[in-house]
């Protein structure tokens, strides 16, 4: 734990907005609780979730170390922040970057980060995010004040919620996109951030936008929202109009569902009130027992498309009218501005570009792969190939002077886990090639068959079954020695690695695509890959792959090389891999890797993973932190109240006790909010009215009542609400404190003989 | 140092003088001999190695982390509970570096002492196994000292200032009558980090000697001449400026 961590807040004053301020003060109110035992830990779990800190694997507090399993002694041994999830154990940080959007302060505020907290490396994931991993959970709201200060939220980066809003990283200067999504993207998700509409899911939610339906870089098929742009005339005036093709209910996972078309056109001023019918729909439906089946997809595939249109359209028509639907994407659409900072130039000829060093080469593979026009002449796109998604805080640093010096900082992460640099003058290209170039950043190949796309896997998942990391390295190593002299149409492949089924590495839209799995063989266990080939990146993703065959991972590297050379000889002219594996037949494809699913025998380096010395085991698997388990808005409601009795507490100790009476009060407020929005979500917060429908709803008819008590703690919301507009004294706020805690306590048991705080 | 909550709406960063640092999250890196060839694979299972005995030192090591495919990166990274160890190759320089997290009790003295005892016994160890075939040498005369804690030491003026007798105390004990530098990284961005340079090659043993017989000076004396050189630059810290890091882009 680091030791400046109480003092952040006090540094960071001021500096950190205050509704991100509020919620980073509440979680660390939260760690507080749950350290003295009074935060349930399936409660803390999914609270930490929701705030980007997720579990990493072994902090069961066990390792197999090789020879055996490792108890982990931590020192808080008995403390836990999860079910079965020790409170030391390092864990992982996601941070959300809403549209992959960042200027040059975020980067070097990401690097600092990593340094102090992780182990000096940011990751950038298949959704545009971040991720920190060996994250110490006391670190994490002094990591979040900081994030905050630079304007990033982790909130709801994990956990049964909205999560990041994802977009196409060309957006706005792509030369074939209907227009720019940014906007759009960055209203919907303030919009969303922390909805009530959005938190009592069964599981996670993921929304991207397109600029258009024909490449890759939204990738809205695999989406649980997906917004493409589009325009149409419209029929009544005849005018041309811009607007969103709405699709639902895509997914990878185990099973990858398509998104299914919901419309064929809403106008931007339905987005948001569309998107919040949506959750409504899938908050009330959707299913909370059954993890497995509870992502919207299913939801969707149960009811079918037409039916699910039907409930979203009557929800939309009875939603209250809410002035941000129009006021975000206007403040949106106006706050976002592009700019280039270097007229528009064209590039020079090579032979008059000094300083390359011999890197003439490079810099034409460079040119090729990783850079692309704007649609603003003279301008260009620039990606920044990063190895496994790993960026260093030095190179972190370095990519903020250079967004600096040849732009307007304008920089995205996309989706297969690179950097896009926006708005660069062609003739800055040699000169932005060489810097790149010098702190490591100017691989060729964004993008190509060298870049290979992993999830974490084995590395730091609790779920991975094999080194998607490791198998995505060694890739890399050896596609890099000869990717470049091989046949074009090689070139342009994508391979994607996910270190288990559940598909983060985005395997099933790859043309070579690899997801992790175990084998026996001569009685130990096998690290595997299961083969998927055909799967289609462009096209928003347009199609998913074929699983073909189980491979021993060693073997991996020999799959990739027998079925790259077999395209090359045997493809038809213009044949994409997609085509050429429909056309081979999963019988012929399977025939091809045949002998390589099985190792030879007596080598026992098949026995253990890639990167990985240790014989291979699945014993350190844990269970999956992906969503949490489901917490109701009841419990949230509950512990909300408790927490605002514990600040009362605070603020009593410190001598202020009006405060601490009016938080007593509020936190009474709270509980009896909980029980309400059992039987009516949208209660709201008027006090008059809780207290109204608390009374009607749990006093007058008696479910509020203890056996033993009757309706004795009640009465005690009733007169702390009659007597709210009085200060409160010293006396007065120290007994509502203590009425405020039997009050609570007397909700805790109403709602556990309601049987709400068993999972719904 | 005590922090204080900054009414002037100054952030401590930007603040000329500081009250008396206490140092915690010390960060060492001990520069290797060779520098070119280093073949990061065997290292992987040493690691492993040291998780299954639970060695060097007290800590609690839990896992290791690849980074081989990152340029100018932390290379292969046992991680722990207290402290990570590593072989790095951050600023494209090579050495074994020991990374405190948690906080140890004691003085300054005692806080250096205890990082550059944790990251030489790691060097030592990784010395004496046969599977590394002696590859990882330190050079014998290059330390890097960072504070991983931008609050506890923003790298600014001031702060080189307040610290500069502790690191001065603590060159002494550590390289003895040996002659040695301090140089100081100036990019505020960065972390504090004082490079250590001793004019005679030591051996990691010498080092680890020195460190366990001295009596650790709490101050050195302002005006001392006690005999080694100061690369003085013209600041007041009395820390000459790094080198700019090989690799970093300067705009």
């Amino acid at each position: 734990m680091k030791a400046s961590n109480s003092s952040w807040k006090e540094e960071l004053a001021g500096k950190v907005p205050e509704h991100l301020a509020r919620e980073i003060d509440i979680f660390e109110t939260e760690i507080v609780l749950r350290k003295q035992g009074k935060l349930d830990e399936k409660l803390f779990a999914e609270t930490r979730l929701r705030r980007g800190a997720y579990g990493q694997r072994y902090d069961n507090g066990q390792r197999n170390d090789g020879q055996k399993v490792q108890k982990l002694n931590f020192p808080s041994a008995d403390l836990t922040k999860g079910p079965n999830t020790m409170w030391d154990a390092p864990g992982m940080q996601r941070i959300k970057i809403p549209a992959g959007g960042l200027n040059a302060a975020q980067l070097e505020t990401m690097a600092e980060l990593a340094e102090e907290y992780s182990d000096g490396i940011a990751h950038v994931t298949t959704r545009q995010d971040f991720q920190l991993h060996y994250i110490q959970i006391d670190d994490t709201p002094a990591l979040m004040r900081r994030l905050a200060a630079a304007d990033i939220t982790t909130r709801e980066a994990c956990g049964n919620s909205v999560r990041n809003v994802t977009a196409c990283p060309y957006s706005g200067v792509c030369q074939d996109e209907t227009f720019d999504v940014t906007p759009y993207a960055q209203a919907l998700a303030r919009f969303l951030l922390g909805h009530p509409d959005c938190q009592n899911f069964g599981r996670k939610f993921k929304p991207a936008f397109s600029g258009c339906a024909q490449h890759a870089c939204g990738l809205t098929s695999l989406h649980d929202l997906g917004l493409i742009a589009t325009k149409r005339n419209n029929p009544e005036t005849g005018k041309e109009e811009f607007g969103f093709e709405m699709y639902v209910g895509g997914g990878l996972g185990a099973v990858p569902y398509q998104a299914k078309l919901f419309d064929s056109f809403i106008p931007p001023g339905e987005l948001l009130p569309l998107a919040q019918a949506i959750a409504r729909v899938f908050a009330r439906h959707g299913e909370k027992k059954n993890r497995n089946r509870a992502r919207i997809k299913f939801l969707i595939q149960d009811l079918g498309i037409e039916k699910f249109r039907e409930l979203v359209l009557e929800e939309r028509k009875i939603l209250p009218f809410d002035p941000r639907w129009t006021e975000y994407i206007k403040d949106a659409v106006a706050e976002f501005q592009e700019a280039p900072l270097k007229p528009s130039g064209e590039l020079p000829p090579l032979i008059t570009i000094e300083g390359l060093n011999g890197n003439s080469d490079n810099f034409k593979r460079w040119l090729k792969f990783n850079t692309r026009p704007q649609k603003q002449p003279g301008f260009v796109t620039v990606a920044v190939a990063l190895p496994l998604g790993d960026i260093t805080a030095n190179q972190l640093r370095s990519l903020a002077d250079i967004v600096r010096h040849f732009t307007r900082e304008t920089i995205r992460t996309t989706v297969d886990q690179n950097f896009v640099i926006r708005w660069v003058s062609k003739s800055d290209l040699p000169e932005l090639f060489k810097v790149l170039h010098k702190v490591g950043l100017g691989d060729a190949g964004a993008g190509a068959l060298v870049d290979v796309t992993s999830c974490p896997g084995t590395d730091t998942c609790k779920l991975g079954i094999s080194s998607s990391r490791g198998l995505a390295a060694e890739l890399r190593k050896r596609v890099s020695q000869k990717s470049f002299q091989s046949d074009e149409a090689v070139q342009n492949l994508h391979i994607k690695i996910s270190g288990c089924f559940n598909s983060c590495g985005q395997h099933h839209v790859a043309d070579l695509g690899f997801y992790g799995v175990s084998r026996k063989i001569a009685g130990y266990a096998v690290p595997h890959f299961q083969v998927v080939l055909g799967g289609e990146w462009e096209n928003n993703a347009g199609s998913y792959g074929l699983p073909v065959a189980a491979v021993p991972s060693k073997n991996i590297p020999q799959v990739v090389t027998r079925l790259t050379d077999r395209y090359v000889a045997d493809r038809n002219t213009g044949e994409s891999f997609k085509d050429f594996a429909k056309r081979l037949g999963k019988a012929e494809l399977k025939k091809m890797l045949d002998d390589l699913t099985r190792p030879p025998a007596g080598d026992r380096s098949f026995f253990s993973d890639w990167g990985d010395p240790r014989e291979y085991t699945l014993g350190d698997m844990g269970v999956g932190e992906c969503a949490g388990e489901v917490v109701s808005p009841a419990e949230f409601g509950l512990a909300a109240a408790e927490r605002e009795l514990f600040e009362a507490q605070l603020a009593y100790e410190g001598g202020a006790a009006e405060q601490a009476g009016s938080k007593a009060y509020q936190a009474m407020l709270n509980a009896a909010k909980a029980l309400v929005s059992i039987e009516d979500p949208d209660i709201g917060d008027d006090p008059d009215r809780i207290v109204t429908e608390f009374r009607a709803r749990y006093y007058d008819t008696q479910k509020f009542f203890d056996p033993f008590a009757g309706g004795k703690f009640a009465n005690y919301l009733f007169d702390a609400h009659r007597k709210s507009s009085a200060p409160y004294t010293s006396e007065s706020s120290r007994y509502l404190m203590d009425e405020a805690q039997l009050f609570i306590d007397a909700a805790h048991s109403c709602s556990n003989r309601l049987g709400t705080l068993v999972a719904v | 140092m005590k922090i204080t909550a900054h009414n002037s709406g100054r952030s401590r960063f930007e603040e000329d003088e500081t009250g008396p640092i206490s140092l915690q999250h010390v960060n060492v890196k001990l520069w290797l001999k060779d520098q070119e060839n280093i073949d990061l694979d065997p290292v992987i299972p040493v690691f492993h190695s040291w998780i299954q005995q639970q060695q060097p030192g007290d800590d609690l090591l839990l896992d290791v982390a690849d980074y081989r495919h990152v340029y100018g990166g932390p290379g292969i990274i046992l991680i722990g509970h207290e402290a990570d160890y590593s072989i790095d190759n951050a600023d494209n320089r090579w050495g074994v570096r020991y990374n405190r997290k948690t906080s140890v009790p004691g003085d300054n003295q005692e806080k250096l002492a205890h990082a550059v005892r944790a990251g030489l016994l790691a060097c030592e160890r990784l010395q004496q196994d046969t599977r590394l075939k002696g590859k990882l040498d330190f050079n014998g005369t290059d330390i890097e000292i960072t504070v991983n804690d931008r609050l506890l030491a923003p790298n600014r003026e001031a702060t080189r200032v307040a610290l500069a007798p502790d690191f001065e105390a603590f060159s002494q004990v550590l390289f003895g009558e040996s002659e040695y530098s301090l140089s100081a990284n100036r990019d505020s961005r960065r972390r504090l980090t004082i490079a250590l340079k001793s004019a005679r090659v030591f051996t990691v043993g010498e080092l680890l000697e020195n460190l366990s017989r001295a009596s650790v000076p709490k101050h050195r004396p302002k005006d001392a001449d006690a005999g080694y050189a100061w690369e003085r630059n013209g600041n007041n810290s009395g820390f000459a400026a790094g080198a700019p890091a090989r690799g970093e882009f300067a705009g």
